[in-house]
């Protein structure tokens, strides 16, 4: 699973605007993860520019 | 405030501003809905636009405009600086006060504009034709009507994924960023730096970009596919930490910029999309602020004629794509091609290249010459020079 850090993501869309699977979507001064399409493929954690996604641990 | 508009322009950025001004100059109902709580706030922009391409579309005012650059030097990765000897008449913007400027210009003829008002659907007839789009108005659930919606929703776009053209970009397609706008640093204000090295911002450049003789926009850009393990703001900080060491941080911003090939399809049926959402910034340069306006232009006219004639569908609003091909598709489409190439020179090749650059006279120095003789002293891109100048 996928775990947004809040606390450092800048709203800035770039995980957005790679995601193929429309599973992003920055809702209301939040980034959104919408699990039942994300299938983790970790593009958008490689396109964040500030490291605020990142993979969970568990 | 209407229940319906001719036209629903998403995003208040200066595609959307152009887009919304251009079709209210023409007498149409238009409203703007943008999301963030200002408009022109926050800038995710190092702000540099060119002159020429500037006052091609507007009379620049003086509070748009914090510093103006007369000169650039491109510094190759063991630090030779190359200078551009023309004349590099450019601006580096106050996009807070632009970008709002660019609004109310919108508003002056006529176009309403709602902020904190977040789109999160299309709205479709009983045929499923788009006909508006549904949004939030301070965490309320709201609709509005419009006979053609305008998408210049910015780099994450999902507006257009609803109306089925696909944006969604490729790693090696986006540049990821960083800037942070410092204050404390020694600068010559007539000049612009782009610092070109793999090892500071591969795929990309780094920028600085005076603001005043103390005060600079630093930043860079990254191609996605270099963003991992280390990310454009891990690169930024030891940028900053080598060579302005006693630079203090004013803002730090993150950003992505389209610089992808041409996008061929731009509308749909009743739907057209403008700006970075259609993937218009310059692929080499990641300049996309006068292509936005100019293409919001294009837009904003095809649209109001698309009313005027009672018909907007896809077939008729292909004009636009035709159109902005002619403006600027060759220009944009030779851009992407010199991008793979330069971005595929080792920090060598950069180094050597620029050492016979500043052999050349100075006057032959200009953007053009430095950029050729990048590729022509590099043997093995002899193929790349080839598709970018004989294609
Ligand atoms: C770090 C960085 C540096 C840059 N430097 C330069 C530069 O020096 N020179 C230059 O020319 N270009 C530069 N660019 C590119 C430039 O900023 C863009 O090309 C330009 O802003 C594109 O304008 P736009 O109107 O298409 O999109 P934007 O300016 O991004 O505007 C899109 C707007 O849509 C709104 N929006 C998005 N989704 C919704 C929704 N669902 N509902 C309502 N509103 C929505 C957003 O909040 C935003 O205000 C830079 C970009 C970055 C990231
Ligand atoms: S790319 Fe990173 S900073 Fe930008 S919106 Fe996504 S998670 Fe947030
Ligand atoms: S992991 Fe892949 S599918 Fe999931 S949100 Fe990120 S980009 Fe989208």
């Amino acid at each position: 699973m996928l775990n947004i850090i809040h606390e450092i993501c800048d709203l800035c869309g770039t995980c957005v605007s790679v995601c193929p699977f429309d599973a992003l979507e920055l809702f209301e001064n939040r980034l959104k993860l919408k699990e039942e399409n994300c299938t983790q493929c970790l593009l958008c954690l490689n396109v964040c520019p500030l490291h605020a996604i990142e993979e969970d641990s568990e | 405030m209407r229940s319906r508009y001719d036209i629903v322009v998403v995003g208040g950025g200066p595609a959307g501003s152009s887009a919304a001004r251009s079709a209210a100059m023409r007498g149409k109902s238009v409203l703007i809905l943008e999301k963030d709580r200002d408009i022109g706030i926050p800038v995710r922009c190092a702000e540099a636009v060119g002159e020429i391409g500037l006052k091609r579309f507007l009379d620049p005012k003086p509070e748009w405009i914090s510093n103006k650059v007369n000169f650039a030097r491109l510094i190759a990765p063991d630090g030779t600086a190359v200078e551009v000897s023309h004349h590099v008449g450019g601006y580096i913007l106050n996009r807070k006060v632009f970008d709002f400027d660019l609004a109310q210009m919108a508003a002056q003829h006529g176009a309403n504009i709602m902020t904190k008002t977040h789109v999160y659907d299309l709205k479709r007839d009983a045929d499923g034709k788009i006909n508006g789009v549904k949004y939030l108005y301070l965490g309320k659930p709201c609709e509005v009507e419009s006979r053609i919606v305008i998408a210049a929703d910015g780099v994450e776009s999902r507006l257009s994924r609803l109306a089925g053209i696909d944006t969604v970009l490729r790693l090696q397609d986006i540049e990821t960023c960083v800037q942070m706008t410092v204050a404390n640093v020694r600068l010559d204000r007539q000049y612009c730096d782009f610092y070109f090295s793999s090892r500071l911002a591969p795929g990309g450049y780094v920028w600085v970009f005076p603001k005043n003789d103390h005060l600079a926009n630093i930043g860079l850009g990254i191609s996605g596919e270099h963003n991992a393990p280390r990310a454009a703001i891990d690169y930024l900080k030891e940028f900053i930490q080598s060579h302005y060491p006693d630079a203090s941080i004013l803002t730090t911003v993150a950003g992505g910029v389209p610089c992808a090939p041409y996008m061929d399809r731009m509308v749909t049926d009743h739907f057209m999309v403008v700006g970075d959402a259609a993937h218009q910034a310059n692929p080499m340069t990641g300049g996309g602020i006068v292509l936005a306006i100019w293409a919001g232009q294009i837009c904003g006219e095809v649209a109001a004629d698309a009313i005027d004639g009672n018909d907007t569908s896809q077939k008729r609003l292909r004009q636009y794509e035709k159109l902005w091909y002619d403006a600027g598709g060759k220009v944009h489409i030779r851009s992407y091609r010199l991008k793979e190439a330069v971005y595929r020179l080792t920090d060598d090749e950069l180094n050597r290249t620029a050492h016979k650059i500043n052999k050349l006279a100075p006057e032959n120095r200009t953007l053009v010459s430095i950029f050729k003789t990048a590729l022509l002293h590099n043997p093995k891109l002899i193929s790349d020079i080839i598709k970018v100048f004989l294609s």
